[in-house]
């Protein structure tokens, strides 16, 4: 294994920790980086019922086979990405031991199992106006009668593409941006929260 | 001078306690909280506000709304300065500066106004007729024109406000916030529906806040207020006030303009406009209707104003806009206009009907106040110049076609119009919907639509309060039942006591009384009834040109008032009817929008996302020149202190042939291919075969278009059985991954193979130089680098650096190369072991420059540079590459007559005296001036530090037979010419020793 403290996020330039914000406690945006999200793409048949057996006995849940929905346990999620592809997401600690146990139970099957955790960074956004800093560049309707918690999609941001997953009814957000987006998207995000009183934090792993 | 002396001193919507000061044409006044411009001018006696667009002829405030054509100002001055507002929306504020457009010196005294004595003279086409000859001094006149016909002028500083854009969804759009549109809110909101309720004004009301008149026990405008409360109570319905919808698109998309602090003067550095993007289930457009004028001679002097509008000011504003007022309609509404004015103490001398008979209680309601109703009469002129001083009526002839002898002069100071209404169909128009010609009430309707929408109210031809109130809730209703939500049961409607009207008579045009006078039926681009007549006698027919050649309903009021008559007079003149003639299209916007609004947040370091790799911040502390590669920054040159660019270039080009250098080579596309069919996929889409290539080695692939031309290219490696990964160019990345998936998904559903886009997932090094291995070899753990163990083009796994890393021998170019991926956290990590043991090395960073002088010097491609879409693999000489034992994407293309004719360009090298620019023109026959024949173009051209000269590759027709010919590259009309002789576009290590060590 590499050593992790050798690692750095894609908004390490961007230097979070010196950022103004409002105090935590009355702020109606949070922000944050979760650095360091294991995530592992996965693309399989699933009509092939003993390897989504397979997967279910793996990660502890069945994969989600409803389009834009995501199904998980405790701190493992996974992402329905399209009707043959999965974002199966999972603390780092975890990260070698999962794909491991993924790639061995599934190795009789044609599939394809991927690490993709540097590809894109994973931004939190959370609060009362969390819904409305998305609104001004997200094109999706994100009103809970169309999108709740459990919901993902793969949509646009600004001038980039995300996945987005909404995990809490705060509403909560993970917004999953590629690497070389997200300084571009961060900026973004700061600049649509402004407006509210937001409240930046540096590292949310 | 008495201060307001127009304003009435009790009711309407605006707050006597709040004084607001402002300035016109550089006067100072004085209005109330509530006032536009145009109604604070007005109870200043102001009523010259502007000059015409063509003539220059005196304007006053036509309208109290949007389709305002006449007074147009320019408000404030320098970056906030803002040209052709209507005066009749700009909401007053402390400390206004507005000026009229389009006159010079002053709009008293405007010299351009020589252009109404000489209006004879400039008919329609005018312009079109007398400078387009001799053609070319057009650009001379056009100076002049320009000049003269201008309207306001645009800022030229940068906008110094913040604007911004939010995405809304909902069950119900409803645009327009009268008492339809109010209606349809409330029912649809009571229904559970999210609802998005629109209105351009600062408040809810529409008609109601300008009519007086009355719901049950209530006035309009409490009723509204009443139902503002019950709306703001319901968590799911969005009020949305002083916001335009001014794009309706397909699918029910529809684009609002939101504004935020126009009414407070848009100070700096505050949110100005919001852009709302709103996709609605349905949509109902409750857009009301606007009035009609009449058209008649001298009928654009100031003083003239729209009925409707009268009313208005006197009942929203407080305002009377005249002391004698004269009516002149062919409908019923004006008698409520009449009845409000004298209610506010105006006095109405007569109101002129065209009608032989009106009736109607409305009609009734004036008689029995004493007020004249010359009934059968029309007006045939007007008294006053800068400020009506009275009119001219003749009673009509017994056809109604002209009129009897005995002409009446009336005084009057204000002349109020109503030729009846137009629904306001311009957003139901847009996306294509049809619009039906109604007879009786003169107008044109709301028809077919292949939208989700609902016309209500005036928008739908319903001119009566209670028709509004009903049709509104009905189709609130309606829009909610049909997005699924239950109906709330009974209308809560209240009754409306229905006044009886009586029915329109439009009377288009009549005659001339005298010759050459001006009937305006287009007041912004002084058009008149006889420029409509003359284009129709020139052999116009079609509305759409006759719109253009006359510019009638062009402009910045896009013909609101005068359209409909436009269309009619042509129609009446070609002996058509109104439908038949039909209209002009609608488009977007409705009104203007400010670029600020489109741009949103989309500027400075918005404007476009910058991609950035995991060492982009080592690249710029060690200044790093970068080039722009689609939205990715890469470095370019590395310049030490002193260097330019072609030393710092010429550098790193020495460091790559002579010791070892290092290149972010992380902007290259990456696909993971998994699956037992991988080798059968990569046949079809690759040119050469891949049937035998072995686990841990790599091969160069060439990619083409269906039209066998050159897409992309790049090397791909085989990991394991059924494992392949392959690289793509940087620019094409996202291109070819998206094709690739295409074929698969829709074409080779067959195949087991899924692909994985991992562009983003590695950081990827390149090392390259006689002492590659030597720098790499300090670094690598667990795997063997000796030249027998690790040849070119193999790939193995191991760790770098303690990181888990992917090492592949492959070179672009032509030394020893390593390139090390590893996953992009590790990236600047392993940069930087590489920096500390590249030490003892002279390891030197390289940018992409140096990347491609040394590329063009092993004659290597770079795809997009040296090829076009139009380049073949065999006029790239890269034959060898395409088998003919399988088929393969572009395949049968590349037996089409074109790709094998004999003449086609054909990639080569150039020897050249002096460095030649890319893209430069190749002749073989040289002369003395063009035109010469062009053979070829130079594709890459570079300063070679290795061959000590300057290098070029290039695209010649039959450049392969033309080998040692030596050709011309004309660079100046001046006669600098550069020669160069045809070679092989391998310069360098022509065997390909020095990758194989």
């Amino acid at each position: 294994m590499s050593d992790p403290s050798l690692r750095q996020t894609p908004l390490a330039t961007l230097h979070l920790g010196d950022r103004k914000t409002s105090p935590a406690h009355d702020a109606t945006v949070r922000l944050a980086e979760k650095i360091f999200i294991a995530k592992i793409n996965l693309r399989a048949d699933p009509s092939n019922r003993k390897l989504m057996r397979v997967f279910e006995k793996v990660l502890g849940f069945a994969l989600p086979l409803e389009s834009n929905t995501t199904n998980g346990k405790a701190v493992r999620s996974a992402l329905w990405l399209g009707p043959d592809e999965w974002l199966i997401t999972a603390p780092s600690s975890q990260e070698q031991a999962l794909f491991k146990a993924l790639s061995e139970a599934a190795e009789a099957h044609h599939l394809a199992i991927t690490d993709v955790s540097d590809a894109r960074t994973v931004f939190l956004l959370s609060g009362p106006n969390a819904r409305d800093v998305l609104e001004k560049g997200c094109g999706l309707d994100l009103h809970p009668r169309a999108f709740q918690t459990g919901c993902c999609a793969q949509t646009r941001l600004a001038r980039t593409g995300v996945l987005l997953h909404q995990t809490s009814d705060e509403p909560a957000y993970d917004i999953h941006v590629s690497w070389s987006f997200a300084a571009y998207l961060w900026i973004w995000l700061e600049d649509a929260a402004a407006e509210f009183n937001v409240t930046i934090v540096a590292d949310d792993g | 001078m008495k201060r307001q002396r127009y304003r009435l001193d009790v009711g309407a919507r605006i707050d006597r306690g709040k004084t607001l000061r402002f300035s016109f044409n550089g006067k100072s006044y004085e209005g109330f909280d509530g006032d536009t411009l145009a109604s604070a001018l007005l109870a200043n006696g102001v009523r010259l506000v502007g000059r015409s667009f063509k003539y220059h002829r005196p304007r006053g405030i036509f309208s109290a709304g949007m389709e305002e054509p006449n007074a147009l100002v320019q408000l404030g001055s320098g970056a906030a300065s803002e040209a052709n507002l209507r005066a009749t929306q700009v909401e007053l504020f402390d400390g206004l500066e507005a000026a009229s457009v389009n006159c010079w010196p002053s709009v008293d005294f405007d010299i351009w106004a020589i252009n109404d004595r000489f209006s004879s003279m400039l008919p329609a086409g005018f312009y079109y007729k007398t400078f387009m000859w001799p053609k070319k001094f057009w650009h001379q006149y056009e100076k002049v024109i320009r000049r003269g016909a201008g309207l306001g002028t645009a800022p030229e500083l940068p906008d110094q406000n913040i604007y911004d854009k939010r995405n809304q969804h909902c069950e119900v759009l409803v645009v327009g916030g009268g008492p339809a549109g109010i209606s349809a809110a409330l029912e649809a909101g009571r229904a559970g529906a999210r609802v998005i309720l629109v209105d351009e004004q600062a408040e809810l009301g529409g008609a109601l806040l300008g009519n007086g008149e009355h719901i049950e026990s209530r006035s309009g405008v409490d009723w509204a207020l009443a139902a503002r409360t019950e709306l703001d109570e319901m968590p799911e319905v969005h009020i949305l006030t002083r916001t335009t919808a001014f794009g309706y698109y397909h699918h029910n998309y529809i684009l609002m303009v939101e504004r935020l602090s126009d009414h407070l003067g848009a100070p700096a550095g505050t949110l100005r406009q919001r852009l709302w993007k709103i996709r609605a289930h349905q949509v109902v457009l409750a857009t009301g209707a606007i009035e009609r004028p009449m058209v008649f001679a001298d009928n654009d002097r100031p003083g003239i104003m729209l009925a409707n509008a009268a009313r208005t000011y006197v009942n929203r504003y407080g305002v009377r806009p005249g002391n004698r007022a004269v009516l002149y309609t062919n409908n019923d509404s004006a008698y409520h206009a009449a009845h409000d004015l004298a209610e506010a103490g105006v006095r109405v001398e007569a109101v002129i009907d065209v009608r032989p008979n009106p009736t109607g209680e409305g009609v009734e309601a004036i008689r029995q106040r004493g007020i004249k109703v010359l009934a059968y009469h029309a007006l045939v002129g007007t008294v006053g110049v800068k400020r009506l001083r009275g009119i001219e009526v003749l009673a009509l002839n017994e056809k109604g076609d002209g009129f009897s002898d005995g002409l009446q002069r009336l005084r009057c100071d204000l002349l109020c119009l109503s030729g009846g209404w137009n629904p306001t169909v311009h957003l139901f128009s847009q996306p294509g919907g049809k619009l039906n010609f109604d007879e009786l009430k003169a107008c044109f309707v709301p028809g077919e639509t292949n939208e989700a929408v609902i016309v209500a109210g005036a928008a739908n031809g319903v001119f009566s309060l209670q028709g509004c109130l009903a049709g509104g809730a009905a189709a609130g209703r309606e829009a909610a039942a049909k997005t699924g939500l239950e109906d709330p049961g009974a209308p809560s409607l209240l009754p409306v006591i229905p006044a009886e009207e009586g029915p329109i008579t439009p009377v288009w045009h009549l005659p001339p009384v005298s010759k050459g006078e001006m009937r305006f039926v287009d007041l912004h681009n002084d058009v008149t009834a006889s420029d409509l007549e003359l284009a129709t006698r020139e052999g116009y027919r079609s509305i759409e040109l006759v719109k253009r050649y006359t510019t009638a309903g062009m402009g910045p009021d896009q013909g609101r008032t005068g359209n409909m008559h436009a269309l009619a007079i042509v129609a009446d003149t070609l002996g058509r009817s109104i439908p038949e003639v039909g209209t002009t299209t609608y488009r977007a916007p409705y009104t203007p929008v400010p670029y600020g609004a489109m741009a949103g947040r989309d500027v400075g370091a918005l404007a476009d996302p910058i991609r950035m790799t995991a060492i982009h911040g080592w690249h710029e502390r060690s200044g790093a020149v970068f080039d722009d590669v689609s939205q990715w920054k890469r470095p370019w040159y590395y310049p030490r202190p002193g260097e330019d660019m072609n030393a710092a270039v010429k550098r790193e080009c020495i460091a790559a042939r002579t010791g070892v250098a290092i290149l972010d080579a992380s902007t290259l596309g990456k696909i993971e291919i998994h699956g037992p069919d991988s080798a059968k996929y990569l046949n079809r889409i690759y040119t050469n075969g891949w049937s035998k290539l072995a686990i841990g080695r790599c091969r160069y692939g060439l990619m083409l278009g269906e039209d066998g031309m050159v897409m992309d290219d790049g090397v791909t490696s085989r990991l394991g059985e059924t494992h392949y990964f392959m690289t793509t160019t940087t620019g094409g990345a996202a291109r070819v991954m998206a094709w690739m998936e295409d074929w698969l998904q829709c074409e080779w559903s067959d195949l087991k193979v899924y692909l994985t886009s991992v562009t983003e997932q590695w950081a990827t090094l390149s090392i390259s130089g006689p002492n590659a291995r030597r720098v790499l070899s300090d670094l690598a753990e667990g795997v063997d680098l000796a030249p027998e163990s690790f040849p070119h083009m193999a790939v193995r796994e191991g760790k770098v650096a303690g990181i888990n890393a992917r090492i592949f021998r492959v070179s672009f170019t032509g030394e020893l190369g390593f390139e090390v991926s590893v996953a992009n956290s590790y990236g600047l990590a392993l940069w930087q072991a590489f920096q500390r043991v590249g030490e003892k090395y002279d390891l030197t960073p390289i940018g992409i420059e140096a990347l491609h002088v040394l590329r063009a010097e092993k004659g290597y491609i770079a795809v997009g540079h040296d090829t076009d879409g139009s380049v073949t693999p065999g006029d790239l000489g890269m034959d060898w590459l395409v088998s003919s034992k399988k088929d393969f994407l572009g395949r049968r293309s590349l037996a089409r007559s074109d790709s094998i004719r004999p003449d086609r360009k054909q990639f080569v090298g150039l020897k050249l005296e002096a460095r030649v620019p890319e893209g430069a023109q190749i002749v073989s026959e040289l002369r003395r001036r063009p035109p010469m024949k062009m053979i070829g173009h130079v594709t890459s051209a570079y300063d070679s530090a290795a061959l000590g000269k300057s290098i070029a590759l290039a695209l010649i027709e039959r450049g392969h037979e033309r080998m040692g010919e030596t050709v011309a590259i004309p660079l100046t009309l001046e006669g600098r010419v550069v020669k160069a002789e045809i070679v092989s576009p391998v310069f360098y290590d022509p065997s390909g020793e020095r990758l194989n060590v």
